[in-house]
């Protein structure tokens, strides 16, 4: 018998007679022959242990061991136990979308302190309560600069992630949006390109800090001059290397995103993930997403409420500010558990480690013969370097050795063929990066 | 209850960060780095874990309390599902790595998991092909209604509005707007159906398609769904099947077999991957074969050798929805799930679902109004109007069951049953569990005679009574920082910006 079903049978024949029904194929009256199904051809039921043997066999089937020196956008970093023994209370993760805050209050304080988390992390003043990932975030904050502008043109630099730039561009198809595109230069987002480009139809310039190739940069002369054309700008962030960088808030943006996945969630092959979006106070009417509010009760007491509920889909329908109904509550849980467990310190601490193990990784490949490493611009963790022959088959070779050694660009970047982009977390012991690197050189010199 | 940000004390950390194994101190020039730390709290290890098993001491949740919620489908989550979900063979693999050269090879596993899923959906479903990438039921919505989008763009066709019912989810006409459509509304029947004479003087050939939730909202099976499916194919409009309400009719009734041409499915819902306080959720869209062509990409495919690939080469697609294949740890749960049951099992889950419905709604009617007598499916729709009018208002009651430890039921919605309880009790839940619940809302109903005053005060056994919600609204206060004015970066302001507001 299926374990999730209690009823036994005479406990169905008593709810029958209640129900004045002769059997469960009855209550189902209302669906005449023409609507049956023309094949329901599905394997039988397996036990739960055969089901758990067989799809421990399938995951035997990915290479989960290689050594990571990919990221372009997605890390590798060491994630904290308590993280995983917290959220999988299932207090936690069998609660529903805290509707009926009395009974939610749990679930909203967290929200409430991700939300804060967030918010001083990136210098901003307001943060919603997550969205599905940071491609779709992006995609949520361009929508919002063409409702807050009224305006329909949107620039995006070249160093944004070629994923959510093709991301954007599939989701306004139907849409009456202009793109316009800047290719980088010396690595970084091209000040006179862009400012050639913003005109009085321009809503937002999107910038991505760091950018897809590792380099870092400071965008507050772009913004201002966007700003001074009443344009706004939206920044794609990475939040590690926020323990370090300045934040878009120092900057002036006006709209944050970015993928939380660095902060304690497993790479999960895609998802789930963590999209977040902070803003200005001025513009929280038009955020979309879930927003906690904290609030009193009638006695004076701390209460969290979703607040601002008047933009979304279950009030406003399709006058709402998105169609999204629900965030990533459990993946904001787990980042608020794993901001709190690293702390102030902690963050900063991190982030130094990714940097100094990156730059450590920078100088040992810049000294093998043929490899050269870019330094137009200083980066965080994750820097392009260009190969002497095909970065893709270097990758190949790469991944007979035991490591996934890196981006090669070649994929969105014509014309970056020798090219790759490697990134290093904390993760990765001085031993990796010299194996890694002894690795390259090899498969280097024997092409 | 103190927010951690209250329990900060200088000088703590919660986790050890390990000390560099590098002969390297980096540094970034002083123009790119922050001026300002992050203020993140500063506590120990166990004082997160104290704070956060509060906190979660602070929610009801399935395992610990029943949740007769309608349309949301609070059903058990297995948990064996959830200790697949993080084999670190999965839970570790590096969404980049079958894009690199030669890189299926490495995640063949994970591309069977996705591959299979797509089989079992089609054949559930009777449909032609699924994705995957979609992030939740919603942007399930989205991309279904961007590929309609796409297959009138390829036909020339011009298309403007999609037409939803008025008892639909708030998400159908928002996610028209926001493809693109403006949307129509056709009023239900006093049988809770949708009005057949009503679509058809609203259809023309401007009509895009139809947004149904079948069954529908009120937990009836839309009995002449053939016909309205063939009034929208007339004008070459597409079907498209909201799968909230999947769950009441697996083995019954497949969407492909009765006009569908598009429908997402919920994993929360009808495969039981858990709600998570509010996601992360999965929304797998499925289409018939003319749709085919717009799928996003890439799509995993199953190679002459047997081996497991992505291809991209789709020349009509509408593109990328996910950066990925969609929340690879949810679809893995709902496969575990699919993988036990099997087709009894599944058949079985409905059955009980829609008789727990049946027997909840009978025993029940004597005392609440009940709009539509007849056979309901997972759900059934009360109303409190007899209640309301002694003063006990769907809201009171729903406060007031939180305070004899249930969940309440959706209430106000759907839109068009005044002071709606809408009730769905789950196969999982025990007669036993319901008859408690019944006979708690026979003690309301009691109540609603003898004290409805009562009931403005409740519930009273929570943490907090019934919150401001007007203050919240008014005094926002969603950035602890913000509020104690203390650490927030001063952003700079714009005139001109501020004059667009």
């Amino acid at each position: 018998m299926n374990p999730y079903i209690a009823n036994t049978s005479s406990e169905v024949d008593e709810m029958l007679s209640v129900v004045g029904a002769k059997s469960i194929d009855d209550l189902f009256r209302d669906l005449k022959p023409e609507h049956r199904p023309r094949s329901f051809d599905l394997p039988v039921g397996k036990s739960e242990q055969e089901v758990v043997d067989f799809i421990r066999d399938l995951g035997k089937k990915n290479a989960s061991d290689l050594k990571l020196f990919i990221g372009a956008g997605y890390y590798d970093h060491y994630i904290p136990t308590a993280v995983d023994a917290l959220a999988s209370r299932g207090e936690f993760f069998t609660a529903y979308t805290p509707y009926q805050p009395e009974c939610s209050q749990g679930t909203l304080q967290a929200l409430y302190q991700f939300q804060s988390c967030l918010c001083t992390l990136t210098g901003m003043e307001v943060a919603n309560a997550s969205l599905y990932d940071g491609g779709t975030a992006l995609y949520e904050a361009a929508m919002m600069a063409i409702r807050i502008t009224g305006r329909n043109r949107i620039i995006m630099d070249g160093g944004v992630s070629p994923i959510y730039r093709k991301m954007l561009r599939s989701y306004t198809s139907n849409l009456h949006i202009e793109f316009a595109e800047t290719p980088v230069v010396h690595g970084q987002a091209d000040r006179r390109q862009i400012a050639d480009l913003l005109n009085d139809q321009t809503a937002a310039v999107i910038l991505q800090n760091p950018n897809f190739f590792g380099a870092i940069d400071d965008h507050s002369d772009i913004i201002e001059t966007a700003h001074q054309k009443g344009i706004l700008v939206i920044e794609s962030v990475y939040p590690i290397s926020l323990g370090i960088l300045k934040t878009p808030g120092e900057m002036g943006v006006d709209i944050v995103t970015g993928e939380g996945q660095s902060l304690g969630l497993p790479l999960n092959f895609g998802g789930p993930y963590l999209g977040f979006m902070a803003t200005r106070k001025e513009f929280i009417r038009k955020m979309p997403g879930r927003i906690v509010g904290q609030t009193v009760d009638a006695e004076g007491r701390r209460s969290f409420v979703n607040t601002l509920q008047a933009r979304e889909q279950h009030i406003r329908r399709e006058k709402a500010t998105s169609n999204i109904c629900t965030n990533v509550s459990l993946c904001a849980l787990r980042a608020v558990i794993f901001m709190s467990l690293l702390g102030k310190e902690g963050l900063k601490q991190l982030a130094q480690l990714n940097l100094d193990k990156a730059e450590f990784t920078r100088q040992t490949l810049e000294k093998i013969k043929g490899i050269t490493v870019k330094r137009s611009s200083p980066t965080f963790n994750e820097f392009a370097v260009c190969l002497p022959c095909d970065a893709s088959k270097v990758v190949g070779e790469m991944v007979k050795k035991g490591f996934a050694a890196g981006f090669p660009l070649g994929r969105y970047y014509p014309g970056m063929e020798n090219y790759m982009i490697v990134a290093v977390t904390e993760k990765r012991t001085k031993e990796d990066i010299l194996n890694f690197a002894q690795a390259l050189k090899e498969v280097c010199n024997s092409g | 209850m103190k927010l951690i940000f209250e329990e900060s004390q200088p000088g703590r950390q919660g986790f050890q960060v390990p000390k560099s194994d590098v002969p390297i101190s980096a540094s970034v020039p002083a123009k790119y780095r922050r001026k300002v730390d992050a203020q993140w709290p500063e506590v120990s290890e166990l004082e997160v874990v104290r704070h956060f098993t509060k906190l979660s001491q602070r929610n009801f949740s399935i395992d610990t309390q029943f949740y007769p919620l309608g349309s949301c489908t609070m059903k058990y989550n297995p948990r064996f599902t959830e200790s697949l979900a993080s084999l670190p063979t999965f839970a570790n693999l590096h969404p980049i790595l079958p894009q690199l050269p030669d890189g299926e090879q490495l995640v063949q596993g994970a591309l069977q998991v996705i591959y299979e899923m797509e089989q079992l959906l089609c054949e559930m479903t009777g449909m032609d092909a699924y994705t995957m990438q979609p992030l939740a039921g919603a942007h399930g919505e989205l991309t279904g209604v961007m590929m309609i989008a796409a297959y009138h763009q390829a036909k020339g066709n011009k298309k403007k509005y999609i037409i939803v019912p008025d008892s639909a989810h708030g998400t159908n006409p928002a996610t028209a707007a926001i493809a693109g459509y403006e949307t129509i509304s056709i009023p239900s029947t006093p049988q809770g159906l949708m009005d057949l004479n009503q679509l058809k003087s609203k259809i023309n050939g401007d009509v895009a398609g139809l947004m149904m939730t079948c069954p529908n909202t009120v937990g009836i099976f839309e009995t002449e769904i053939d016909k309205i499916a063939q009034m929208i194919h007339d004008v070459d409009g597409l079907m498209y099947y909201d799968g909230a309400n999947l769950n009441a009719v697996l083995g019954r009734c497949r969407p492909g077999d009765v006009g569908f041409d598009v429908m997402h499915i919920n994993t929360h819902k009808t495969f039981t991957t858990p709600h998570g306080g509010g996601g992360p959720g999965a929304g797998p869209v499925g289409v018939r074969k003319n749709l085919i062509p717009y799928l996003p990409i890439s799509r995993v495919v199953k190679k002459s050798d047997g081996a497991f690939g992505l291809d991209y080469n789709y020349p009509h697609s509408i593109g990328y929805v996910a950066s990925f294949y969609g929340n690879f740890g949810i679809l893995l749960r709902a496969y575990a799930y699919i993988l036990m049951l099997g087709k009894e099992g599944l058949v079985q889950t409905t059955n009980h679902a829609v008789l727990n419905a049946n027997y909840m709604m009978h025993r029940l009617k004597e005392l609440y109004e009940l709009p539509y007598d007849r056979v309901c499916m997972h759900e059934c729709v009360l109303s409190a109007s007899r209640q309301a009018a002694r003063g006990v208002h769907a809201l009171d009651i729903a406060k007031y069951l939180i305070d004899q430890g249930i969940h309440p039921p959706t209430i106000y919605f759907p839109l068009t049953v005044k002071e709606a309880l809408m009730i769905e009790p789950t196969e999982t839940e025990s007669k036993k569990a319901m008859d408690q619940f019944i006979d708690v809302m026979i003690q309301v109903d009691r109540l609603s005679q003898e004290n409805p005053e009562m009931f403005s005060k409740c519930p009273q056994t929570m943490p907090i009574s019934r919150p401001d919600e007007v203050r919240a609204a008014r005094d926002l206060d969603t950035n602890y920082f913000l509020q104690n004015s203390k650490a927030s970066a001063s952003a700079k302001k714009s005139h001109l910006i501020q004059s667009l507001v």
